[in-house]
């Protein structure tokens, strides 16, 4: 049977505000599940074109599956969310690349044909679910010397990429935090953030995190608007005494979910769907564990061939920020300027937050809504590290593109 | 202090055990950048499992939070205030634990105005006010929500009601005057009177939108964040909420007077609550809230002292409570688990019993009986239920499958009992027949198989007496229809061991009935009281008062039905049956009326034609009729009779035929459907000062079914 790759096309995506994992946290008393669904929904009402029983999957990433992000979350939130139960669903699980996964994972079963149009997003409340919960590491790791100790500790391997990049110091991070606070702010005062996330209305019972009862919330808690490098120079290093990595130039440890519609390009032209981007290529590779914030790079590199494209045919960045330097490297590498326009324009995760593997969909969300601002732009790419030792890399194309005008 | 903060403190003193209700207050910002808004968040600070309620520290709670909404939207700080409860939960209402410690009427009247005069304020803010019903909103929670400017209501939503009526009140926190100024008197009523005089039927949130109760509706999943999107918009002006006009002219009185039919024919005028909720509907014609407010706490007042409410009261927590936990039931650990049941028998009885078991136990069901044919038509019935459900989609086709694979019928017993855990049996009502059936299964069945029976008059111990295991024996006396009335009485014969009956009663609970320990006494408690009590009456008709004279003597207890339709419901031929046995266990007491054995050999099924559209004597049962001349008042039936009914309870309770008055009570209200205003029926009777009268005491302490003394 002769078989004809299809057009994968982004057609929406949507988030909760992320919140701060903890007891002080706007969503401590709210589920994880809940906030998938909240996601769900919101994709459903603002595409009644999309008619609920033509889903074909539910991809649903969290990296810790358990408890209320186990029972195979994929299906449990479909039904939770109201889809007929014929929609199946399914858990994946790259850590931070979670919900990227869970797009490039639906995006080549529609490519393939299997599917018409799935649900991809990812969920990670880590304050229900604290990094490294239950985990079990197998101790051929270190008695073999398979990775280094240093691995499974995210502050460390971002201290150890400082060390491969000496001329990434920490006064560069902390510039690069102070800037993505700021764009975080811009872009929420020019309303681009908001028009994309659900609001959430979460339970408090305890004072201890402020007024008690039902709130909603509208956006995201982690943002500090105002951080200045005085302000980032005095935080503790964590993770190495004297080192560079800090709260202030890192992602916090947060909650919240994403989820998009990912669709043959005839599927969402046929049923009136927005076409936000085009999938062009996307990859994955793996690095030292102890430097996994080098994964971007190599995945890019991969990408970047695949589609027969160079870096400067990239007119849109957005890179998870895990870490400062991680961003850091990625544009060392590429000979970007750390404050170059085309990176995360919106600010990234130092400013909104990292709830793991919900972060790739808040890229790619951003990144669509670049797009259509900026139709001068072709091609963009979504790109994170990973625990672990990976990175991760998706090439977007702009259909609002208008030519080389 | 403001008054009411004191009224309500003062209510709070007398209810020192309240569950208190907290009225938290939560700031946030609105979508769409409608401005910053107030929630009020009800919560007891418990699970679903104990729902919030509104006791007078809660309602001062709630008070307080408004102080504090109210100066922040009239300081502009805020556009809007929302209401909303804990999770599945908005409000269940008043506090019924408080209500029955209240023994002043300046008490009962403080805790209407209360309520009053802290709901109200949320129509006064400077900005609107909004209600969402998230979960259960019964009573007292509506009504906080209709004092708001706006409401939403949850699909999900499983309970709503104004039950006030059917527990022997009025909706008095607004309720009575609001709604009907809200949706029109006609679906006023039918909320208020009508749903809460059926079994306290309950709305679903759907129902809720499409009675206009609530402006919108959305899904469960996010509900709550749905309504501020919503609330959002109306404050904006992007929604206008438009309600249908309401018809202020006749359909106003019309409705009203519909009300008060469907009252009568519930409680028959005896009890007061859905009369005076009426009155307060048919007041608010005008408008005039403030009036119609008064006029609820005077009401409420008024019945909170009266001996109905608290009867309904006592009632309701008889049926919640002991009705779930049966006094004298032993250890439920004892139980031996039930996994095949045997019905003896496939008549009409025996053929619904099977469908009650299949249906609740989900275990093989097996019929036998003396002939095929009969057998086929038993399984047959079965079959034809479930096809019934099926149909109405309250099953689905796999479950029909199932239960019909789990009836089976068969002519041997050996075969069909071997490995049965429980076998019942329901035929012919004969103590030698019946002696005979159990010695057949016990023959074949295994030794730990519990033998019930479902005999309504017969001496469970003596039907026992022959087995070489009497100890596995035990009554197990459904009420017709089986489906309907929930009551079974469960009978301890002589013999019965501890295992058996803590089996029986696992079987009851899982059955979903109201299982009550009754001693091995003739006729048992429900057909033991309606016996004296229908004797008095055939007692005093064979002496010649007319028929619609002693029929009417008993309607101010408002009873389901008059007792010769009850008569007619049950059968002559039974009603003389039954009779006939309580007759020869008491002779002096029970008479066995020629009239009725007369009616019953002419082959009559009963005293009335309906050819009018209204019961009329039959002619030719009045011509069978052979009456003395001794014509009483129905004021001279009704003391006769209640006192029969007073003297038979009594002298219950002395032989220990239960444990107590209420189980008594709890009896009549599941087995007879007696109404809750009557308590069952023993605070009637000392609130009338028949116990008193008969007995020299009252069956229950004062304050237990009526205001402390």
């Amino acid at each position: 049977m002769p078989r004809t790759v299809r057009d994968v096309v982004f057609v929406d995506g949507v988030r909760t505000p992320f919140g701060k994992a903890g007891p002080k946290g706007i969503y401590h008393e709210t589920r994880a599940d809940d906030l998938v669904v909240k996601a769900i929904r919101e994709l459903l009402r603002r595409n009644p074109g999309l008619d609920p029983k033509k889903i074909d999957e539910v991809a649903v990433a969290a990296t810790t599956q358990i408890g209320d992000q186990g029972l195979t979350i994929g299906r449990t939130a479909g039904i939770l969310a109201g889809l007929p139960q014929s929609v199946p669903g399914y858990s994946i699980d790259r850590m931070c690349a979670g919900a990227l996964t869970a797009v490039t994972t639906v995006a080549g079963s529609v490519a393939f044909g299997a599917y018409d149009v799935a649900i991809a997003g990812g969920v990670e409340h880590m304050g229900r679910h604290p990094m490294g919960e239950g985990v079990d590491p197998n101790p051929r790791f270190v008695s073999e010397k398979l990775v280094d100790e240093s691995a499974l500790f995210m502050g460390m391997t971002a201290e150890n990429l400082h060390d491969r990049y000496p001329s990434i110091t920490k006064q560069r991070a902390d510039e690069y935090a102070v800037r993505s606070q700021e764009k975080a702010a811009k872009a929420y005062a020019n309303g681009k953030i908001q028009a994309d996330l659900v609001p959430v209305s979460v339970r408090r019972t305890s004072p201890e995190g402020g007024e008690t009862g039902w709130g909603l919330v509208t956006a995201d808690e982690p943002m500090r608007p105002g951080t200045t490098l005085e302000n980032l120079a005095g935080l503790k290093t964590p993770f190495r005494v004297h080192g560079r990595v800090t709260a202030g130039n890192a992602a916090g440890l947060n909650d919240g979910a994403t989820a998009s519609v990912i669709a043959s390009e005839d599927f969402a032209r046929e049923n009136g769907l927005p076409v936000k981007m085009r999938l062009v290529s996307y990859s994955f590779a793996g690095v030292e564990p102890e430097v996994m914030g080098y994964g971007p790079i190599p995945a890019t590199e991969k990408a970047l061939a695949q589609a027969g494209l160079s870096i400067d045919d990239i007119g849109l960045f957005e890179i998870n920020e895990a870490f400062a330097v991680q961003v850091l490297a990625f544009l060392e590498h590429y000979g970007i300027a750390d404050d170059d326009a085309r990176v995360n324009q919106y600010g990234g995760a130092i400013a909104f937050g990292h709830p793991l593997a919900s972060s790739g969909v808040r890229l790619m969300t951003q990144l669509a809504r670049q797009f259509e601002e900026q139709p001068h732009v072709r091609y963009g790419l979504t790109t994170m590290c990973v625990g672990f030792g990976m990175g991760a890399t998706v090439i977007w194309e702009n259909p609002h593109f208008e030519g080389d005008k | 202090m403001s008054t009411t903060a004191e009224l309500l403190k003062g209510a709070a003193e007398l209810f020192p055990g309240e569950v208190v209700t907290q009225a938290h207050v939560r700031h946030f910002d609105l979508p769409l950048g409608a401005g910053r808004f107030a929630l009020i968040t009800l919560d007891n600070g418990h699970d679903h499992t104990k729902p919030t309620t509104l006791g007078p520290q809660s309602l001062a709670n709630i008070d307080a939070a408004i102080d504090q909404v109210e100066k922040e939207a009239a300081d502009g700080e805020i556009v809007g205030v929302g209401v909303t409860g804990k999770p599945f939960i908005f409000a269940v209402g008043a506090d019924l634990k408080g209500v029955e410690l209240l023994k002043r009427h300046e008490d009962a009247l403080a805790i209407g105005k209360g309520g009053h005069d802290v709901f109200k304020r949320l129509s006064k803010l400077a900005v609107p006010t909004f209600a969402y019903y998230n979960g259960a909103s019964m009573g007292g929670g509506v009504e906080v929500g209709l004092h708001c400017t706006y409401r939403t209501v949850s699909a999900a939503l499983p309970a709503f009601s104004l039950p006030e009526v059917f527990l022997g009140l009025v909706p008095g926190w607004g309720g009575c005057t609001l709604l009907p100024n809200l949706i029109g008197a006609e679906k006023a009523v039918s909320v208020i009177i009508e749903n809460s005089l059926n079994q306290n039927r309950q709305l679903k949130g759907k129902q809720v939108y499409e009675l206009g109760i609530a402006d919108a509706l959305f899904e469960g999943a996010d509900f709550l964040e749905q309504s501020l999107i919503w609330t959002a918009s109306v404050l904006k002006g992007e929604i206008t909420v438009e309600r249908p006009a309401i018809d202020r002219g006749e359909a106003w009185d019309q409705a009203v007077a519909k009300g008060r039919f469907i009252a009568d024919s519930k409680v028959h005028g005896a009890a007061p609550a859905a009369y005076r909720a009426l009155d307060i509907i048919a007041a608010a014609k005008d408008g005039d809230l403030q009036k119609g407010y008064d006029a609820e706490d005077r009401a409420l007042a008024d019945l909170i002292m009266g001996g109905e409410l608290r009867a309904g009261i006592y009632a309701f927590n008889l049926v919640q409570k002991r009705g779930k936990r049966p006094a004298g039931a032993p250890d439920k650990n004892l139980a031996r688990p039930v996994t095949k049941v045997g019905v003896v028998g496939a008549g009409l009885m025996a053929s619904q019993l099977a469908l009650l078991f299949l249906r609740r136990l989900e275990v093989p069901v097996v019929l036998t009986d003396i002939d095929q044919e009969r057998i086929d038509k038993g399984v047959g019935y079965v079959h034809a239920e479930i096809d019934k459900l099926l149909g109405k989609g309250r099953i689905n086709q796999d479950k029909a499958n199932r239960l019909k694979a789990l009836v089976t019928g068969v002519l041997d017993k050996a075969e069909g009992f071997a490995d049965a855990d429980f076998v019942i049996e329901a035929v012919f009502e004969e103590m030698g027949v019946k002696q005979q059936v159990f010695a057949e299964v016990e023959a074949v069945a295994p030794a730990h198989a519990i033998l019930a029976t479902n005999t309504s008059s017969l001496s469970v111990s003596e039907m026992a007496s022959k087995l070489r295991h009497p100890e596995r024996v035990v009554g197990f006396h459904f009420f017709n229809p089986v489906a309907v009335l929930p009551l079974l009485e469960i009978v301890r014969g002589e013999k019965t061991d501890d295992a058996s009956l803590a089996t029986a009663f696992g079987v009851a609970k899982k059955l979903k009935k109201t299982a009550v320990l009754v001693k091995d006494a003739p006729a048992f408690v429900v057909n033991r009281i309606l016996t004296r009590f229908m004797g008095e009456i055939q007692n005093v008709i064979d002496e010649g008062t007319p028929v619609e004279v002693a029929e009417k003597a008993v309607e101010p207890l408002g009873l389901p039905m008059s007792p010769l339709v009850l008569l007619e419901l049950v059968g002559p031929a039974i009603g003389l049956h039954v009779s006939e046995t309580l007759n020869r266990a008491f002779p002096d007491r029970f008479t066995v009326s020629p009239n009725l054995k007369a009616v019953v050999e002419a082959g009559k099924r009963g005293f009335y034609v309906y050819d009018s559209g209204k019961p009329e004597l039959d002619p030719e049962v009045a011509a069978l009729l052979k009456q003395g001349d001794t014509v009483l008042t129905e004021e001279q039936v009704r003391e006769r009779v209640l006192d029969a009914v007073a003297q038979e309870i009594g002298l219950m309770l002395d032989e220990g035929v239960v444990a107590e008055a209420q189980d008594i009570d709890l009896c009549l209200i599941t087995g007879a459907g007696w109404p809750f205003h009557l308590g069952g029926i023993t605070p009637y009777l000392d609130r009338e000062g028949v116990s008193e009268r008969v007995n020299g005491k009252r069956f229950l302490e004062p304050g237990v079914a009526s205001v402390p003394a």
